[in-house]
């Protein structure tokens, strides 16, 4: 055991050392848990809009001044002609056109029906349904006031509760993804790179002849990450609730020690790619350039997985980060407790398991 | 009085605090092969880089081939060859596209290069090798042809930093035969050595200890000077004193 | 220009003697293109719901089936209770709760006006706005065509006062479909990995391997340096740029609307920019590890900010405006705006504008960033 310490320190050393690597490690994933932290939203405002109005009357001057008090739209133009809009949407800039045809205020007093157009640059089809959605709703709450008489003698109300985001937080869901994606990452690609660096000074040689049993090796190399892994995660906890005010709902122990496991899982995965590559080019572009898509993918944050063809859904599970996404979901967001986590921490330590086991196979092969 | 085409003068590189080159204060003439002397860290590497316009002297003073090495590096590499400790061919091209390419950034005309490789390769006895890697090539041959490759453009000096480490006997023999018809045909050649008897050689050295020059004369002058019978205990006695090495 | 020719000459001869590059360039960016739309759909659909109905009433009922032949939600469980139900959402198996009370169709019919709860899992906003949204709509249909509505308003009554009849309509893709939105971007994306990646670890290998001192040593100039690293990855670029729109066309059906030569004109700008992005780091770096963390940072930003997956506008203004000091970002509004819409040049000259101050901005920073002499 005392072996081991010494072992340990030696790693720690080489880690401390490096002031690039430490500045990479650190900096970085709070660098970007920063901006995605504010910048990725699912949200939609802030959206142009141009309008057509072929009426000019008290009704579509109300009804404009009602979208421009809105905080979804920004009113670019409300006088633009029939013949304008299609270069107007193709300048790129305004995302939706709304059209009163001549009348408008009249038919609408007299005949009791009017009518109005949306035209949505389908371009980006999410925005479009969305902008669509906030107009109509705006136009039938309009309708709404200025004939009460419309409404319906039996009515059915919606009433919507927002589940454990009440607030309508548009970045929730990016924050425990773009945990999991870093940590992954990070973890991953350090211990792999580590390890092929000791293979191509060829120290790792000095440290195989010595009579230490090669597991405690792979241990020693791996414990000064995992303990940086997890002042990096505590890190990027703390930004998230202090700076990016995410509320933790469940425990917090629970946290961190599903946390440990996952960095052990990563750890366990850059290890065996240690094994099958002899240079740090080769482990990099694997671990980074190789896994950068995959992860960002099949963690399920951005993409829905059930959207996915069902190949892709089966490929989804080997990635460990799809298994933790869930986890802290769970915890952090739904305050859950273990026996909601149970299947997943399950599913990650069988993976931790084969990725060690697959890695000390290989290392022994190596030996003999 | 022949002419110089390296004149140094007060010389000095610091790093921090850490004088990696200090005052150092020397001429070389034309056609001459002059030997850099010094044990690791000596700072021979360093005061060589300077004047090949690879890195800016802190102070002091120093013109290669005429130029300034502060303003006018960019003239110095034109009229030199460079030959680094470090093997510096492209492996992955072969023998024949290393010298068109090395023979072409410094502006010789097609026509001229395929003339001068023809006869290059006839005079290395590279003739099965023209289109193998340089890469695949064993360690003697292709110091040969990186020396090749130096001069091939005609530089007025070529500067040679270790240029047989690692290389054996009959191989640096064949070597330092280059480099004397390299210096027959008016090309100065600078060379810094870890072999006393590769010092032999040349027409004079100077010999650096912890960044300054404590000696420089002919091989002969030097033992004299010394009553030393070899030029390695000249080496011996200098750098006894030294206070800083590699490691 | 003599000069320049050898340069070029060498970096083709080392580029096409790696076969492992030459694969990365044209497989990765051919399979992922290929490959990626499949697994990248944005498109809200599939909203799981879980039902609670504790009225069991014909009308429940009906209402009940309106939204299962909506289309737009799979049922996962009918439940006995809210308790019950909300265990599938906490297991990530229900976006929505569905709860309709007992007596509501009493209710409904005694007093005119009933509730029922709708319960949305809101980490996920895009699905929980719209799943949401979708579901309002489905009731206010399903109230205006209730029966007893039918009977109680004469259709003077219903239609007497004021009814705003509202049309919409998607320009440029009607029926709205994601692909056409996403493979334009994801082609710029990889565009973008392969000559970022790939420049990014050029120089900074003659650094590692010691080769860059036999170029520093020789009179090239910086700018022919540069160029000869830059050009031989323009023209791979184009190639890989071509053989995406072939993608595009062959598999996805996509051809762009607008100007082929617009497309082309602003890639080829675009390409100079990203190269001396690429350059720029390799020069920065001391070993391929760092430039490939540098690079790999950068390219998760451009990923996540450069409007591929969400929109630009809604972000908050500072993140806006990196977003726009990113080139990708505007190579993507680009592609979408020639290839979907049929933009012509006066509609990206800004752009344009843009691109061409980013690629002399980068390569110029490349240049001075490179030393000769240290």
């Amino acid at each position: 055991m005392k072996q081991l310490f010494v072992f340990i320190r030696k790693e720690f050393y080489h880690v401390f050392r490096d002031k690039r690597t430490l500045l990479i490690m650190f900096g970085l994933p709070i660098a970007q848990i920063l901006l995605f932290g504010y910048a990725i939203t699912s949200e939609v405002k802030n959206s142009h809009i141009s309008i057509s109005d072929n009426s000019r009357d008290a009704n579509t001057e109300q009804l404009i001044n009602k979208i421009k008090s809105s905080s979804y739209f920004i009113v670019d133009e409300t006088s633009l002609s029939e013949q304008e809009i299609e270069n107007t949407l193709k300048r790129g800039n305004v995302r939706c056109v709304l059209v009163f045809p001549p009348n408008f205020g009249n038919n609408l007093l007299h005949s009791g029906k009017a009518q109005i157009q949306i035209i949505a640059d389908g371009s980006d089809p999410n925005t479009a349904k969305t902008l669509i959605n906030y107009l109509t709703a705006i136009i039938a709450d309009y309708q709404q006031e200025i004939s009460p008489a419309a409404v319906l003698p039996y009515v059915i109300v919606p009433e919507t509760r927002m589940l454990y985001n009440e607030e309508g937080n548009g970045s929730l869901n990016f924050i425990p993804g773009v945990m999991a994606l870093i940590l992954m990452i990070v973890c991953t690609a350090l211990t792999a790179v580590a390890v092929v660096k000791e293979k191509e000074l060829g120290t790792m040689e000095v440290l195989l002849v010595s009579p230490f049993k090669p597991i405690f090796v792979l241990i020693s190399k791996a414990v000064p990450y995992l303990v940086l892994s997890l002042a990096n995660f505590t890190l990027i906890v703390l930004l998230a609730v202090f700076v990016l005010n995410v509320e933790i709902k469940g425990s917090i122990l629970l946290l961190f020690l599903v946390s440990t496991l996952f960095i052990i899982t990563c750890l366990s995965f850059g290890l065996l790619i240690s094994n099958v590559t002899s240079s740090q080019q080769t482990a990099l572009l694997l671990s980074i350039m190789g896994m950068m898509i995959p992860t960002l993918i099949f963690t399920g944050f951005m993409f829905p997985i059930e959207n996915m063809p069902w190949v892709f859904q089966v490929i989804s599970n080997i990635v460990p980060s799809r298994w933790y996404f869930l986890i802290i979901k769970s915890v952090m967001l739904k305050g859950l407790g273990f026996a909601y986590i149970w299947k997943e921490v399950l599913v990650l330590i069988v993976m931790t398991l084969a990725l060690l086991g697959v890695a000390l196979k290989n290392f022994k092969i190596r030996l003999e | 009085m022949e002419e110089k085409v390296i004149i140094c003068n007060d010389l000095t590189k610091q790093f921090g605090d850490f004088y990696a080159v200090n005052k150092i204060s020397f001429d070389v003439y034309k056609g001459e092969v002059f030997g850099f002397l010094g044990a690791n860290g000596a700072g021979k590497t360093t005061a060589m880089r300077i004047l090949c316009g690879l890195s800016y002297p802190t102070s002091g003073k120093a013109s290669v081939a005429g130029f300034d090495v502060y303003k006018q590096q960019e003239s110095i590499k034109k009229n030199i060859g460079y030959m680094s400790q470090k093997f510096s061919l492209y492996e992955n091209l072969t023998v024949s596209e290393n010298i068109e390419f090395f023979g072409g950034i410094y502006g010789v005309e097609r026509s001229e290069i395929s003339m001068r490789r023809t006869d290059l390769i006839e005079r290395l006895g590279l003739e099965k090798e023209v289109n193998k890697m340089v890469g695949e090539l064993p360690l003697g041959w292709k110091q040969k042809l990186a020396f090749s490759v130096a001069i091939f453009h005609q530089p007025r000096i070529v500067f040679l930093d270790e240029p047989t480490g690692g290389v054996d006997p009959v191989t640096r023999r064949q070597f330092w035969d280059m480099i004397y018809e390299a210096a027959a045909g008016g090309i100065t050649v600078f060379v810094t050595t870890h072999y006393m008897d590769e010092a032999e050689y040349c027409n004079r050295i100077s010999i650096m200890v912890d960044g300054r020059i404590e000696a420089l004369d002919t091989p002969e002058n030097l033992k004299k000077n010394y009553s030393a019978s070899s030029m390695d205990e000249v080496f011996y006695q200098l750098a006894r004193g030294a206070k800083r090495s590699d490691n | 220009m003599k000069i320049l020719r050898f340069l070029l000459q060498k970096e083709f001869r080392q580029i096409f003697r790696d076969k492992t590059i030459i694969a990365m360039m044209f497989m990765m960016p051919t399979v992922q293109l290929i490959i990626l739309p499949l697994a990248m759909d944005l498109e809200v659909k599939n909203i799981s719901l879980s039902i609670v109905d504790r009225d069991h009433s014909s009308y429940s009922q009906q209402l009940i089936s309106k939204v299962g032949s909506s289309g737009y939600f799979k049922m996962v469980s009918m439940e006995p209770s809210y308790k019950e139900a909300l265990k599938y959402v906490e297991r990530d198996e229900a976006d929505v709760v569905l709860e309709i009370p007992a007596g509501f169709e009493r209710n409904l019919i005694r007093e005119g006006k009933q509730k029922v709860g709708l319960s949305v899992d809101a980490i996920d906003g895009t699905k929980a706005s719209i799943g949401g949204s979708y579901l309002n709509a489905i009731i206010a249909d399903f109230t205006a065509n209730l029966e007893i509505n039918n009977k109680a308003t004469t259709p003077t009554n219903y239609t007497s006062k004021s009814f705003i009849d509202v049309t919409y309509s998607t320009w440029f893709n009607p029926l709205a479909q994601f692909k056409y939105y996403l493979v334009p971007g994801i082609l710029v994306l990889l565009l973008t990995m392969i000559g970022g990646f790939l420049s990014s670890l050029n120089i900074v290998r003659e650094k590692e391997v010691g080769t860059i001192e036999q170029i520093n040593v020789s009179p090239i100039k910086k700018w022919q340096f540069i160029l000869g690293k830059l050009i031989p990855f323009w023209i791979m670029g184009i190639i890989v740029f071509t053989l995406g729109l072939v993608v595009c066309w062959l598999i996805y059906g996509i051809v762009s609307e607008g100007s082929l030569l617009l497309l082309y004109l602003f890639a080829a700008f675009y390409l100079i920019a990203v190269l001396g992005f690429g350059l720029l780091i390799s020069t920065i770096s001391d070993n391929q590890i760092q430039a490939m963390f540098l690079a790999f940072f950068f390219m998760m930003i451009f990923t996540l900010m450069g409007g591929l997956f969400t929109s630009v506008e809604s972000m908050p203004d500072w993140a806006r405006n990196i977003s726009n000091l990113m080139p990708i970002t505007h190579f993507i509004r680009v592609v979408r705006m020639v290839m979907l819409k049929g933009s012509g040049f006066a509609d990206v000259q800004l752009e344009f504008f843009y691109i061409i101050v980013f690629g002399v901005i980068l390569n110029g920073w490349a240049i001075w960033n490179y030393r000769k002499t240290a």
